[in-house]
């Protein structure tokens, strides 16, 4: 299959007032064309800087990555014509109704009046969101907000799709949709799907592969079943076990204070 | 395709601002105190200047208006970081220098639209001057807006919390205000208050609007004026322009 995100080296430092911080220290990474990778790691793992890169949002200060061909740093404008991203915040105004969002998000892409307008309609059938298109976006349910996102980043039918923790704060009959979403995407449109996320039944339920960072750098990456078996002992040991012995962090004992209430 | 992009975001933003309707006059209301009830105590003072006190206070309140609300126009650039909104629009292919300019463009028209709001409150209060000098008044309107509205929003941009953005701009806009001359001229200043003076590009706006609400059109206040603004102008989008431009911003 070919790759359709290629990173060798990856790295971004950041300058602070205490002296530098290597948010990634060099990540390699190759997702292929109609693959869905988890991209896992604990908090402050890197994450979220490594998908800003991928997404130009961030200049690397290390390292190469290609997205769909087009270089991050000499072909930004590439790379963003062939991919769409819903941040964890997601990104539309409370005022603004849903259809307004769609339509300009879709001029954003340099469709004219009318196909925006057309592919606005498009996108609310196709995500549930048909009654909806003249509701101001604040008062969308949190499954409903989550379909607008994404149908906002699927407005030029991107061949990757940067999901970044996607299900969070969602009830599980809206994670459920979610998912059942993205395997559709991937399925009838060949999307390849970048996604990040905390919840291991998600990344096990919905990747094919995954790739798991810890401190700047990828430390395992495979099929789900396969890190099981390599790093809980056994293929039917949970995701949560070899995630565990991966990035070598236990979970808080239960009975410990809270730090803060 | 920077034009269509510049017009895409303007449209956006002032859909925003008409939407939200007190913003259209928010940012009047102070100018419009100044003028109701500190504009009648200089009537009969000596101010030094050519003709009524109205020509020496109104265009002082029209660039004050054009200080504060373009200053504090990045303040919405740090909610829209917030909600995600500005990412959003920046993995698309729109152009970076859009994202900027249709701001500015919002905030100057709304400015605008509050100078001649506060202009015809001012002929009500009993200013005359004449047309031309009113019109070169919004021009420099337009000038300051655009130029402070940038830095604002370069400003809005870098800046990761309200906290450190509403005292930075406060440092310079009371400042700028009080050493511009912008309530009583500064010919009215001891010789190093004038001279310091001097140091705030703002004050070189301020006596050419007065000169223009005053006639004089071609005086080297108004030359003087108008390099500066422009200059000012044009070094403030290239800031912005760089600050948008930067991928990490």
């Amino acid at each position: 299959m070919a790759a359709v995100i290629s990173a060798a080296g990856l790295a971004r430092t950041f300058r602070t007032k205490r002296g530098p911080v290597q948010a990634v220290r060099g990540i390699d990474l190759t997702v292929h064309e109609g693959e869905i990778l988890g991209f896992l790691g604990p908090n402050g793992a890197g994450k979220t800087t490594t998908l800003r890169m991928l997404t130009t949002l961030l200049a690397p200060t290390g390292g190469t990555a290609t997205v769909a061909g087009c270089d991050l740093v000499t072909d930004p404008v590439g790379v963003r014509r062939a991919c769409g991203c819903v941040a964890q915040s997601g990104g539309v105004d409370g005022q603004i109704t849903v259809r307004e969002e769609l339509v300009t998000q879709g001029r954003l892409y340099r469709l004219t009046k009318a196909e925006a307008v057309e592919r606005a309609r498009e996108l609310a059938q196709d995500l549930g969101l048909d009654g909806l298109l003249d509701r101001r976006t604040a008062a969308l349910s949190g499954g409903q907000r989550r379909r607008l996102d994404i149908a906002m980043a699927l407005t030029h039918r991107p061949r990757v799709l940067f999901l970044d923790e996607p299900t969070t704060g969602l009830d599980p009959g809206s994670r459920a949709d979610l998912w059942d979403l993205v395997r559709r995407l991937r399925d009838e449109h060949g999307t390849t799907v970048f996604l990040t996320t905390h919840y291991l039944d998600e990344a096990d339920a919905l990747a094919d592969r995954l790739v798991v960072v810890d401190h700047g750098v990828v430390v395992a990456e495979g099929t789900p079943s396969a890190l099981k078996r390599e790093h809980a002992g056994s293929a039917d040991a949970s995701l949560q076990d070899a995630f565990l012995a991966i990035t070598g962090r236990r979970p808080a004992p239960a009975d410990a204070a809270p730090v803060a209430i | 395709m920077l034009f269509k992009d510049t017009a895409l975001v303007y449209g956006r933003c002032l859909r925003q601002s008409l939407r939200s309707g007190v913003a259209l006059f928010f940012g009047v209301l102070t100018p419009l105190l100044y003028l109701f009830f500190f504009g009648p105590l200089l009537t009969g003072l000596p101010l030094g200047g050519q003709g009524s006190s109205w020509q020496v206070l109104v265009p002082g309140l029209l660039l004050q208006l054009a200080l504060f609300g373009a200053l504090f126009a990045g303040f919405s650039i740090i909610l829209e970081k917030a909600q995600g909104v500005v990412e959003r629009m920046r993995v698309t292919p729109v152009s970076r220098l859009a994202l900027l300019l249709g701001r500015v463009l919002r905030d100057t028209t709304v400015l605008l639209f509050q100078a001649v709001l506060l202009v015809l409150a001012a002929l009500a209060m009993g200013l005359r001057a004449p047309l031309g000098g009113i019109l070169v008044g919004f021009g420099f309107v337009a000038l300051l807006a655009v130029a402070l509205a940038s830095l604002s929003y370069a400003l809005g941009l870098t800046v990761a919390t309200p906290q450190e953005f509403a005292p930075l701009v406060n440092g310079v806009a009371m400042p700028s205000m009080l050493l511009s001359g912008l309530m009583l001229p500064m010919s009215l200043a001891p010789a190093w208050l004038d001279a310091l003076s001097h140091v705030v590009p703002l004050r070189y706006l301020v006596d050419a609007v007065r000169d223009a609400y005053a006639g004089s059109y071609t005086s080297p206040h108004m030359l003087r004026g108008l390099l500066v603004a422009v200059g000012f102008a044009v070094l403030a989008v290239t800031v912005g322009t760089r600050v948008f431009r930067r991928a990490g911003a």
